[in-house]
């Protein structure tokens, strides 16, 4: 078994509203900065895993975020490998 | 009627709830949220808090405590479970209701009384209302925003599954009578069922003149009353 990093990035489904993105796409405005058209605000979740292989890792938390992470009428989700640790010995 | 009270973690609203069904007579108990076993109740309560600080979602914390395995069986036997608030969106997470309960469209917690309007009285939970009657009810919530996709929205309607609706005075529909902005007006909805009740206001806390409302009485007499063998 591997030890993986694995990024899950969850973020509200498009056109449904995102009222902290709303509020901070208000103060950029105020503070200045045009051209600002839209800002969504997601959570990135960081899980520590050990698997055989890294694919077996992603695999693994999309099945936790079905479950537990995202809610699916409401937010979509991506995964990724962010960093293999070291292999730690056994 | 014996009606447990599920606490869990951050509940604020279980005392509240207690006493509600104390008043029309049931014998209520408090049940942690890590303890088993509701076979013998007649009724579950699913209070209104913070259950777990809100953390990741609001209610999905909650709903893989180990006693909503036993409130899914109690669900499916029957019996009512009734969820307000935190426990609305308890019921959402766990599959009991569909949809999902999003951040309100002001931006803003928000906590007055509304107006609701009863548009099924045939529920155990409603009986003793009167078709379109007007309630005034408090809401507490920063995340009460209904939406579901297209799809479960129309099964709701079609089946006559939306029970409660933010209203005006007169009873009508509007979106400034709308303090969250759920889609078509939606306080409150019932499962295919029609067992398991979820809404956002909280009739527990419109049970004494003193306090400004009784209109959340009719609720609980109803939900007794229809325990009771005929």
């Amino acid at each position: 078994m591997n030890p993986y990093r694995i990024e899950v990035r969850v973020k509200p489904r498009p056109g449904l509203l995102d009222p902290q993105g709303k509020a901070i796409h208000h103060s950029l405005n105020s503070l200045g900065w045009e051209g600002v058209n839209d800002v969504s605000v997601g959570k990135a979740i960081y899980i520590d895993i050990d698997a055989d292989s890294a694919d077996n890792a992603l695999a693994t938390v999309e099945v936790m975020c079905r479950k537990l992470l995202a809610n699916p009428v409401t937010e979509d989700f991506e995964v990724s490998v962010i960093d293999e640790m070291e292999r730690t010995s056994s | 009627m014996k009606v447990a009270v599920i606490t869990f973690p951050g509940s604020n609203c279980d005392y509240d709830l207690f006493k509600a069904a104390q008043q029309v007579g049931g014998d209520a108990k408090f049940i942690w949220h890590r303890e088993r076993g509701l076979n013998n109740y007649d009724a579950v309560l699913l209070p209104g808090g913070f259950s777990y600080g809100d953390y990741l979602r609001a209610g999905a914390i909650a709903r893989m405590s180990p006693i909503m395995e036993d409130v899914i069986a109690f669900a499916k036997t029957g019996r009512p479970v009734l969820g307000i608030c935190n426990g609305f969106q308890i019921l959402c997470e766990s599959g009991l209701l569909p949809g999902a309960l999003m951040h309100n469209t002001s931006l803003k917690f928000e906590s007055k009384d509304v107006m609701l309007r009863v548009d099924r009285t045939d529920t155990m939970f409603t009986k003793d209302y009167k078709t379109g009657q007007v309630l005034r009810i408090p809401i507490a919530h920063g995340e009460g925003n209904y939406g579901a996709d297209d799809e479960t929205l129309e099964a709701l309607e079609d089946q006559g599954r939306v029970v409660f609706r933010y209203v005006d005075r007169d009873g009508e529909l509007s979106d400034e009578a709308n303090p969250n902005g759920s889609l078509n007006n939606i306080a409150g909805i019932t499962n295919e069922t029609g067992n398991v009740l979820g809404m956002m206001p909280h009739p527990e806390r419109a049970m004494e003149k003193l306090l400004g409302s009784t209109d959340g009485l009719a609720l609980f007499t109803s939900m007794a009353g229809s325990l009771q063998p005929s």
